[in-house]
């Protein structure tokens, strides 16, 4: 019988959770919905810094996904500010509006 | 053998969410199904022996974060999108080949990559939120320093794109509309800093 959940298992999922975020930023055209897929693919990273912490027995790969989570507040803050202020220059959300930089 | 089957769980859990993520057209339900993804993924944390990490990701993620992002979504009144047709209608067989070269790729180095480290993680004090603690004030205090002035910055920055408003002056205070209102008050230059 198996012991437990080995390290290539999370690995595995990590990746396929990286691959959604990725086909989410891809096809999605609301810009909120491309900003949740990135912090999907963020997650997705920290899942394996954890498992390899944790398999590692070094306690770094932790203080890393402290600062990955530190970065994706200050990414959440400033990206929905941006949001916000496309959205009173252009009525939209939808990123095809929004593909050039002059009013 | 419990741990297997708890992975199992959460793991199926955070793809359905995953995928519920990106197959919903209203933005509010990919943020609930976003948040099942960061549980899902807090869960297989404490399976993981990382105690401090799983509380910090449903406190900052579930909380903070999902809550600025669903906050935004209702202050905007975002409707559903709606299913028009775009010009970059072939980005969705772009985005399955992508995703199917980069399974393919992760798969290939999984099983070419001799598996040498499949011990599960036993009881050992590397989680606990007293040797983070430890690793965060000493080794690693030049990082946690910046991160407090990245914090700094993005505070700022929020702040100054959020307020556009209070820049162009009281009788320019139109929040929406196509045209936007010309300014009034033009931000001070450095020349007139200086005098």
């Amino acid at each position: 019988m198996m012991e437990g959940p080995q390290l290539s298992w999370y690995l595995a999922l990590s990746a396929i959770l990286f691959t959604i975020g990725v086909v989410g930023v891809i096809i999605k055209r609301n810009v909120i919905s491309m900003f949740m897929c990135i912090e999907l693919m963020l997650n997705a990273v920290n899942l394996t810094f954890v498992a390899f912490s944790s398999f590692f027995r070094d306690v770094t790969g932790q203080l890393f996904v402290f600062i990955v989570m530190t970065v994706a507040a200050a990414e959440a803050a400033v990206g929905l500010g941006i949001i916000i202020a496309i959205f009173r220059n252009r009525e939209s959300l939808d990123v095809d509006d929004a593909s050039v930089l002059k009013l | 053998m419990v741990t297997s089957l708890l992975f199992i769980l959460f793991a199926g859990l955070a793809i359905g969410c995953a995928l519920a993520l990106v197959a919903q057209r209203n933005p509010l339900y990919s943020a609930i199904s976003l948040i099942g993804v960061f549980l899902a993924l807090s869960c297989l944390y404490v399976t993981l022996a990382a105690p401090f990490i799983a509380a910090v990701q449903v406190i900052v993620y579930a909380g903070a974060i999902m809550v600025l992002v669903v906050f935004v979504i209702m202050l905007l009144n975002v409707e559903a999108e709606e299913r028009r047709r775009t010009r970059l209608g072939y980005l969705v067989p772009l985005a399955v080949l992508l995703a199917a070269v980069l399974i393919g790729e992760v798969a290939f180095i999984l099983y070419s990559v001799p598996a040498t480290l499949d011990q599960p993680p036993g009881p050992s004090n590397v989680g606990l939120t007293m040797s983070i603690g430890v690793g965060l004030f000493t080794r690693y205090l030049l990082p946690f320093e910046i991160t407090s002035v990245l914090l700094l910055m993005a505070l700022v920055g929020a702040m100054t794109l959020a307020r556009r408003a209070a820049v162009f002056g009281p009788a320019a205070r139109v929040i929406s509309g196509s045209q936007p209102a010309a300014p009034v008050v033009q931000p001070l230059s450095t020349k007139e800093v200086k005098r």
